[in-house]
């Protein structure tokens, strides 16, 4: 069978297994609709949490974003794991006490206020939008190179699929449908891992052959790898490079803003009980560290595997004791068919600069070392595997290990399922906030039960059209997912939950004044940096290092922000009245789990 | 909400459940795995340091282990305060 039959079948069949989901989850009430009539069980909820939550960014480029950088990029994996821990202690059980369908709907009714309601509003489409268009242009991406049809068509079938289940079952259909995604892509993510752990460590579990033997030399598999990348001039794979500052600002963010993101805490309105918002925030750190966990030794393990093509002579022994690959052999040999698929994609390119018929892949800015004397002996003119890009760690990886077609077909299953199933949870959000905090809760507050599904819907189909097409033209700001959705997530909606749950003194003014603030000053830093809306060379000051204030990297600034967004917003409240009795009310009632069965009548 | 001195006690004890799990999540984190590495770089994990192997591996271990530590000590702390579902 070939292989684009084998990815036709399990992509098929994948999709197959979402629709039927679809059909059997429809939702016929806004309860349905927005949390799934608060019926999932803890553990079911932690693997929708996790398909909801681990997007094509962490399954196609995560594992790359380590494999190049080694240690300083670990901010990622902590990061983005952390934030559960925040959820579970400091919003997710109050949040789900509240009982109401959004994040806009809680901050509106902690801080009496209409106009923060709407600012929580905007906060969460800029965050949400920014992210789903990283969605829907990985959709695109895995589409064109998987099945051999255009980009643009792609997204249009990914589109068709999410609308079918996302516009029919609401929360309902989407949570179950992520369920099955979840296990559709941590399939796919382990067991390419299990087989090259093996191969080069003989221990089948990833976590532990990254800290386990390499077996072909006898040595410890990370000080294999360090000498590898070190030979070639790159720096060491597990030293610690980058400014500790900004490293611990930035994890920081991640986690802030995981914590804050609007279509992770809406997942944890879906629980029955207050008891099992915490589990189950609990079961979705499970399984997402099921893909964490392994993720590190992906990396590691990539990079071993396309450095050791390169110069095949470390495979057994020293980096040099060989001459490296051949520009013959990459052509021709069917073991390096890879290279020549990926090259179709440019996302993986080589130049024999100084014709010597051999490719030498080595970092060409090294000053000092063995990269540096064996450039000059062998007379180069510079590194000649020209591209590498991070995304192909994951999605070459099964094919640079030779593992079987089928193993490939289910990575990009598995693609499909981590890009679909966050899109989902983003449209889900996106679509709640505008029929229910906009045309609900301000446009017509009178609207009918019936009247108020219909326009989820209709919201819903809109925003699947808003991001599709935003997915076929990506705008500039797509690429800054991290910086701007992240730094967001952890300026302004962190801190305004935060204080709505943990202070009762903090009142609307404070609240409003500390939002704009934290959203402000991190939109500025960003763009003084990445160019006015990430228009290139509209900056007004360089993005490097030296440059930035105290060495604080614009994606690391939503830290920043939610302090600037906590210190306005109790200055404020300090100099304003109080929050009135029935407030101070609400917050001793979300603070106790009591009584929360009885809030799911809305 | 019967009887707001024992609510208070209740969330006393919350808060000071919460300050001891944030307290060992930033250890692990940005302690062991960030800014104390090199205290504990002598220690090897297999081709690296403790604290290397807490960056990728073990602080994301002992999350996981945290927050269910935390939702049943509060289970436990719900039912001594009659504020159990």
């Amino acid at each position: 069978m070939s292989q684009f039959t084998l990815n036709l079948l399990f992509i098929g069949a994948s999709f197959a297994l979402y629709i039927g989901i679809a059909i059997y989850c429809r939702a016929k009430s806004t309860a349905e609709f927005y949390a799934a009539n608060r019926g999932v069980g803890p553990i079911t909820n932690g693997m929708a949490t996790a398909a909801d939550w681990m997007s094509a960014a962490s399954f196609i480029s995560m594992a790359g974003l380590i494999a190049f950088t080694g240690y300083d990029n670990s901010t990622y994996l902590m990061g983005w794991t952390g934030g559960y821990v925040l959820l579970a202690l400091l919003l997710a059980p109050y949040l789900r006490k509240f009982g109401k369908f959004t994040v806009p709907e809680f901050i509106g009714d902690r801080f009496y206020s209409p106009t923060a309601r709407i600012i929580g509003v905007i906060c969460l489409l800029i965050v949400s939008i920014t992210y789903v268009i990283g969605q829907m242009t990985g959709v695109g991406v895995t589409f064109s190179r998987y099945l051999e049809v255009s980009n643009s068509t792609g997204l249009w079938i990914g589109a068709a699929l999410v609308f079918c289940y996302a516009v029919l079952g609401g929360m309902k259909g989407i949570t179950y449908t992520q369920v099955a995604q979840y296990i559709v892509l941590i399939i796919a993510y382990t067991i390419p891992a299990i087989f090259i752990s093996l191969q080069l460590t003989g221990n089948f579990l990833p976590q532990l052959g990254l800290f386990g033997t390499h077996d072909a030399s006898g040595v410890a598999f990370l000080t294999k790898l360090n000498m590898l990348v070190t030979d070639l001039g790159f720096s060491s794979y597990t030293e610690h490079h980058r400014s500790t500052l900004d490293m611990v600002l930035f994890t920081m963010a991640l986690m802030i803003g995981t914590a804050g993101l609007p279509h992770v805490i809406i997942r944890f309105f879906t629980v029955p009980k207050v008891s099992d918002a915490r589990k189950s925030a609990g079961w979705a750190l499970v399984f997402i560290a099921l893909l964490y966990t392994v993720a590190p030794a992906v990396g590691a393990m990539a990079r071993f595997n396309l450095t050791a093509t390169m110069w095949p002579g470390a495979r057994t022994g020293d980096t040099y004791s060989q001459p490296a690959v051949s520009l013959e052999e990459i052509q021709t040999s069917p073991e390096l068919g890879w290279m020549r698929n990926w090259q179709v994609t440019g996302l993986l390119t080589w130049e024999d600069k100084n014709g010597d018929g051999l490719i030498q892949y080595y970092n060409d800015a090294a000053t000092a070392g063995p990269a540096v004397e064996m450039a000059a002996a062998q007379g180069l003119a510079g590194n000649e595997l020209t591209t590498v890009n991070n995304d192909i760690m994951v999605l070459a990886n099964p094919e640079i290990a030779n593992l079987p077609g089928w193993v490939i077909a289910i990575v990009a299953a598995g693609g499909l399922a981590a890009a679909l199933s966050t899109a989902a949870g983003l449209l889900l959000a996106i679509s709640g906030a505008v029929s229910h905090d906009l045309i609900k809760g301000t446009l017509r507050p009178n609207i009918s039960e019936k009247g108020e599904l219909m326009a989820a819907r209709v919201s819903m189909a809109a925003s699947i059209l808003v991001a599709t097409l935003l997915g076929l033209n990506p705008p500039g700001f797509a690429a800054q997912t991290v910086a701007l959705a992240f730094g967001l997530a952890a300026s302004s909606i962190f801190p305004v939950l935060m204080m709505g749950i943990f202070s009762k003194r903090v009142g609307k003014e404070g609240a409003i004044a500390g939002m704009i603030a934290g959203m402000v000053s991190t939109i500025l830093y960003i763009f003084a940096y990445k160019g006015w809306f990430f228009i290139a060379g509209t900056n007004m000051l360089p993005d490097t290092p030296d440059a930035w204030l105290f060495g604080i990297s614009p994606a690391s600034f939503g830290t920043i922000g939610a302090l600037i967004n906590f210190a306005v917003a109790f200055a404020v409240s300090a100099m304003t009245q109080r929050p009135p009795a029935h407030v101070q009310e609400l917050v001793e009632s979300i603070r106790v789990p009591r009584g929360a069965g009885s809030a799911v009548a809305h | 909400m019967s009887d707001r001195t024992s609510s208070n006690a209740y969330w006393q004890a919350n808060l000071r459940i919460i300050y001891i799990c944030l307290a060992i999540w930033a250890l692990v984190s940005y302690g062991f795995a960030i800014v104390l590495r090199p205290l504990i770089a002598s220690i090897p994990v297999g081709g690296a340091d403790l604290g290397f192997w807490f960056a990728q591996q073990g602080s994301i271990l002992i999350f996981i282990v945290l927050i269910f530590w935390y939702a049943a000590r509060m289970n436990k702390l719900d039912a001594e305060h009659g504020v159990d579902e």
